[in-house]
């Protein structure tokens, strides 16, 4: 289906109904790849779409053009889901590709680009489609190096490639045809798990397009953003500035659920009026729900019992997610039980200096069970976490971009 | 010598440390790391450097 954003701009995207798995990143409402098609004298599509959804995006450019009609095609992005659609397009339309050079080298590397007609465009340039033009603002690492975004000078509409994206299958294609909550959690999670760790470049970008007037940002995923600007931008302003709520997480992996009644000592002790609590068993929890548990989190436990003389697999794999996503300006400490070494909690604190959470304690370890003794101290274990996260809220220490 | 810092993640390139990571011994100046030299840090290449204090 095409669906009008103004009279020359319109959506010819693909809604994934049923992707559950993002390369690894749990999408439990869909997806939609967003393709937008804008007329003026000539005709520019940004953007296409997973290869699978190639048909769906031509049949939608159909409805108001005929592929032939399109001039120019515009990939901001390498990647799949972006420009997995891309080859065919380029031969249904016989387009000119419009890219960075970054970009053309993520293609070549994916796609036989022989044959293709190329230009390249940078920061600063424009397209005149006669009537409607677009110009380009790089933003490496936002979240790869080749990114990019697009805007059009008539309409003030940002296309803002997977910046203020998310991952959300639903009709309505703008944030005040769905339910604002659900857009503001989705959008949330997909900065988590995307762009968490590129917070900085995110900074540079939302200062370049600061001075842009903006009446839609249409990112290539999830709705588009017209009657909640100032929302997105005032979250993305937040994230990136690592704004702590007061909130502790405690996450564990148990065997023997001796580090389970650690960890349900530990948010005993941190429940208080003001203080957010959450436990999460990372068995059942996920990944991806994590990630953006910790976006905003000032404090969190990590517990694992030993096993083979090292943590547990899922916290393992959790900690390793998280090195890479990098959430800054965190306290936290490590718990668990053992049977003869206190090795996984070692383990444990070894990971959380990496990534450097400021350790609050040496770890907390209970052989067998705990007892009383163990129990108190995991009791005022919380209640440190508790003191960090509510201070570091009130204060609102927030990093540098 | 000059410092260049990546625009990416803020990791700063000291000619005096060099990168022990990838093999660059102290003293190389940035103009003389490889093409193929990448942050250590965030991985982008030479190209999203800038010269620091």
């Amino acid at each position: 289906m095409y669906v009008e954003l103004t009279k020359e701009t319109g959506w010819v995207g693909a809604i994934d109904w049923n992707v559950r798995d993002f390369h690894g990143y749990e999408t439990r409402r869909g997806s939609t790849y967003n393709a937008y098609l804008v007329q003026g004298e000539k005709s520019a599509l940004i953007d296409t779409v997973k290869s699978r959804f190639a048909d769906t995006l031509l049949a939608n450019v159909g409805e108001v053009s005929d592929p032939d009609d399109i001039d120019y095609v515009v990939a901001n992005h390498g990647e799949p889901d972006h420009s997995g659609a891309l080859p065919e397009v380029l031969e249904a339309t016989g387009a000119t590709l419009i890219t960075n050079e970054k970009a053309l080298g993520t293609l070549e590397g994916y796609y036989d680009t022989s044959g293709w007609q190329v230009e390249f465009v940078g920061t600063g340039d424009t397209l005149d489609l006669g009537g409607s033009s677009l110009s380009f603002v790089q933003t490496p690492m936002v979240h790869w190096p080749d990114s990019m975004v697009t805007y059009c000078l008539e309409t003030k509409i940002l296309f803002s490639n997977d910046a203020f994206g998310q991952h959300l299958a639903s009709s309505g294609r703008f944030d005040d045809e769905t339910e604002l909550p659900v857009v503001m959690d989705e959008a949330k999670t997909y900065y988590a798990n995307i762009v968490m760790l590129y917070g900085r470049t995110i900074a540079k970008a939302l200062e370049a397009v600061g001075d842009l007037e903006i009446e839609m940002i249409a990112p290539s995923h999830g709705i588009i953003w017209r009657s909640e600007i100032p929302t997105i931008l005032g979250a993305y302003e937040d994230w990136v500035r690592c704004r702590p709520v007061a909130k502790v997480l405690v996450i564990y992996e148990s065997m023997w659920r001796s580090t389970e009644l650690m960890a349900r000592e530990i948010v005993e002790g941190a429940m208080r009026d003001g203080v957010e609590v959450r436990l999460f068993d990372v068995t059942r929890a996920g990944r991806t729900a994590l990630a953006t548990e910790m976006l905003d989190a000032a404090a969190v436990a990590f517990g694992s019992p030993t096993l083979n003389m090292t943590m547990m697999p899922e916290i393992a794999g959790l900690l390793t997610y998280l090195k890479g996503l990098a959430p800054k300006h965190k306290a936290g400490l490590a718990f668990g039980s053992c049977g003869w070494a206190p090795a996984g909690q070692r383990e444990l604190q070894e990971r959380l200096e990496e990534m450097e959470i400021e350790v609050l304690r040496e770890p907390l370890s209970a052989q067998w069970r705990p007892d009383n003794e163990v129990l108190g101290q995991c009791r005022e274990a919380g209640r440190l976490l508790a003191d960090y996260a509510e201070n570091a809220a009130a204060e609102g220490h927030l990093c540098e971009p | 010598m000059q410092k260049w810092e990546c625009t990416a993640c803020a990791y700063v390139y000291d000619p005096e440390e060099g990168d022990p990571t990838q093999d660059i011994e102290a003293g190389t100046a940035f103009e003389d790391l490889p093409d193929d030299w990448v942050c250590p840090d965030c991985g982008v290449g030479k190209d999203l450097f800038e010269p620091v204090d």
